[in-house]
């Protein structure tokens, strides 16, 4: 049997990506970064780097970060709530979730954009953990109905009780780790199950260009010591926070990621780190950040590729539109993007659900994009030989006017080899009609509703749900609030 | 006088262009002249910034050039402003701003923007940088004598800031004292309604236009 080709797509020759490597170690080594955190300009000082502590310029050299690299994990295991199924994030694996930190939801009934509510945010979470597609769930809403001062750990409270899949989240503050920490060992039982089985990770982007922010650089900090894996988000906005070219926002790109890869390190060697990012090929006509954009997904795609030659697990925000409404646009720029993802192997790809710029989730869009995850996913499946020889011997007793369709071979493969889809339309035209001619948005809607109303959540148990509720509310109290929105738990 | 009309063409020509160089090399030759500035400033600069933006609202433009030409404005007004401060004063200014990116947020392109085309269409700005407290906001708001103060913030976290400001303006009892405009990616009309803003600029020309809306009536000369 010949083994099954992964099908892979490349934008870079070698030399060019050890190019733009070495251009990324001349920047770090020459014009340096800027830490805004005294801590990890300590640590960079401790490891002999020059830091001026008046402009918080610090130079990394080549040494540094040559043996940072070499002490970070090629790949990150994450674990689902109960601890027992078990992801890689490396090599070749592709991980869709949904996109993160909308401020806004799509409402289908008066399709505008609205401020998210807690029970949008519960919604969210339920579909995440009906869609087979999605490995990793994310704190995709910023629900307004939530004081703002906990606006970071009540999304991770939500998600970990109402979905068991790993998640992606993240800090607005950085007071909000520990309570984020505490809920995340609660789950796993205990700080040190945590760090065995990680069951999150942690978003940290730096400001373009060459900037790590006071609360970025803390949050690196912090999981690293937690064993929690840190995934870097930069985002250069070419021409606009980064260089016009493709080649030049990569030099930057990589330049940005390496110095959290090396605070990371410098923190614990041995943290679990993700090359991540968010760029964007910034619109000079509009001063917008367009994610469905092609060259965006062309750095995306060039940023993952020098990842992977760096031997690191890699993320990417692909798989989501700029489109204000589910239509054709946010169809093909979530297409495009999840399927070049695939092909690129990117490990863990954010964005499904996600639309208007990174701003905004649609829960129909969610189930759209279920299904174009589904799709990429059967695509980079390649194409299997099943038989040896591969047709000659079904052909035999076969006469002119036999069909298919009663084989048992036949029957054996279909459902293997061909995937069926849940909303797109294959009817025909008569039957559609017949349907009361849907759009494929209708009918996400309708299956949402379906989804909602015929599963029960996916709870944690009640204990642990009670131990979740006293560090929410112990951290609100912190923040000087004692209001939180009421649960639909039962 | 021809060849007045000719370097006041070359002025325009070199906003519109966006050739710094040129921009800083006319006016000085303005000032080595003798010409009369007002006139330079009226007839000769300010066509150009206002033809830039013509050009980036027909949709010719896009911010690149945009920004190029608000860049040559406020180069070619920093040589002419030590020889004539006074008159560019009555002449040019628009009102005071004190601008900076929130607290908790590095990000500064969008207020940099929107620093560099309030500077080049007349308003006299104080650009405090990223990541400002909220005090000092109010503080150099206050020691400038400022007519308004524009708020920006890339991230949704640093956005809910903005409301705090303005709620530190009230209890200070200083709100009515200061325009207050906000903007940024996750901005929107609506939060700055929510807020108690006095207004909302999508972009930088919308954030110019709401400027001189609001900013205080003087007459130009």
């Amino acid at each position: 049997m010949i083994r099954t080709l992964r099908p892979k797509a490349e934008l870079l020759s070698r030399p060019f990506v050890e190019k733009i490597i070495d251009e990324a170690f001349l920047l770090l080594g020459r014009h340096g970064v800027f830490v805004e955190n005294a801590e990890a300009r300590a640590l960079f000082k401790e490891a002999g780097m020059p830091t001026d502590e008046t402009s918080l310029k610090v130079l990394i050299n080549r040494k540094l970060i040559e043996d940072s690299l070499e002490a970070t994990p090629l790949t990150v295991r994450l674990y689902d709530r109960a601890g027992e199924k078990e992801y890689v994030v490396g090599h070749d694996e592709v991980h869709f979730d949904p996109g993160s930190a909308a401020v806004k939801i799509l409402d289908h009934a008066t399709q505008q954009e609205r401020p998210p509510l807690t029970a949008d945010l519960v919604r969210l979470a339920r579909l995440t953990e009906s869609c087979e597609n999605f490995h990793f769930q994310s704190t995709a809403l910023i629900a307004s109905d939530v004081p703002e001062i906990i606006a970071d750990s009540y999304r991770l409270f939500i998600g970990l009780q109402f979905c068991s899949k790993p998640i992606v989240t993240g800090l607005f503050r950085t007071a909000g780790f520990r309570p984020m920490f505490e809920m995340l060992a609660a789950v796993c039982g205990g700080a040190e199950e945590l760090r065995r089985k990680p069951l999150a990770i942690f978003d940290a982007c730096p400001s373009p260009p060459l900037k790590w922010s006071h609360l970025t650089a803390q949050s690196l900090i912090d999981c690293a010591r937690a064993g929690i894996p840190s995934e870097l988000i930069s985002m250069g906005l070419t021409g606009a926070t980064s260089l016009v070219t493709l080649a030049g926002t990569l030099v930057q790109h990589v330049a940005e990621n390496l110095a959290g890869l090396v605070i990371c390190q410098l923190a614990r060697r041995g943290a679990p780190v993700i090359f991540g990012g968010s760029p964007a090929g910034f619109d000079m006509r509009k001063g917008t950040t367009p994610m469905g954009a092609i060259e965006t997904m062309m750095i995306d795609m060039a940023y993952a590729q020098i990842g992977k030659y760096l031997k690191l697990p890699t993320h990417a925000y692909m798989g989501l539109s700029d489109a204000k409404i589910n239509d054709s646009q946010a169809g093909l720029e979530t297409g495009m993007g999840a399927v070049l993802a695939a092909l690129a192997g990117i490990n863990v790809v954010s964005g499904a659900g996600m639309m208007d710029f990174e701003s905004t989730q649609s829960l129909e869009k969610l189930l759209i994009d279920n299904e174009i995850c589904g799709m990429a996913y059967r695509l980079i499946g390649g194409i299997a030989q099943r038989d040896e020889p591969l047709a000659l011997r079904l052909f035999e007793g076969l006469g002119p006017e036999s069909q298919f369709l009663t084989l048992p071979h036949t029957r054996k493969w279909y459902r293997v080899e061909h995937m069926f889809p849940a909303l797109a339309d294959r009817d025909t035209y008569e039957a559609w009609v017949g349907q009361g001619r849907t759009s494929m948005a209708e009918r996400a809607h309708d299956r949402l509703e379906r989804i909602l109303g015929e599963t029960s959540p996916n709870l944690v148990e009640s204990a642990l749900q009670k131990e979740l509720q006293a560090i929410m509310r112990n951290d609100a109290r912190d923040g000087g609030t004692d209001v939180l929105p009421g649960l639909p738990i039962g | 006088m021809e060849s007045t009309d000719r370097l006041l063409a070359a002025m325009t020509a070199a906003v519109v262009e966006g050739d710094r160089a040129a921009a800083e090399a006319l006016a000085a030759k303005a000032l080595a002249d003798a010409l009369d500035l007002h006139e330079v400033i009226e007839r000769g600069f300010i066509p150009g910034i206002q033809k830039v933006g013509e050009l980036w609202e027909s949709g010719e433009y896009f911010l690149p050039e945009l920004i190029s030409g608000a860049e040559c404005m406020k180069a070619a007004m920093a040589v002419l402003k030590p020889a004539f401060a006074a008159a560019l004063t009555e002449a040019f200014r628009r009102g005071k701003v004190v601008i900076g990116t929130i607290e908790g947020d590095i990000h500064d392109i969008g207020k940099n923007l929107v620093a560099s085309m309030l500077s080049a269409n007349g308003f006299d700005v104080l650009d405090l940088g990223a990541d400002v407290k909220l005090a000092r906001f109010i503080e150099a708001a206050e020691g400038m004598g400022a007519d308004l103060i524009c708020l920006s913030a890339l991230l949704t976290t640093t956005m809910l800031n903005q409301r705090r400001l303005i709620e530190l303006l009230k209890e200070r009892g200083l709100r009515g004292r200061f325009k207050v405009l906000v903007g940024g990616a996750p901005v929107s009309r609506k939060w700055a309604a929510d807020i108690g803003a006095d207004g909302y600029g999508e972009n930088a020309l919308a954030a110019v236009k709401l400027a001189v809306e609001l900013g205080p009536k003087r007459r130009l000369a």
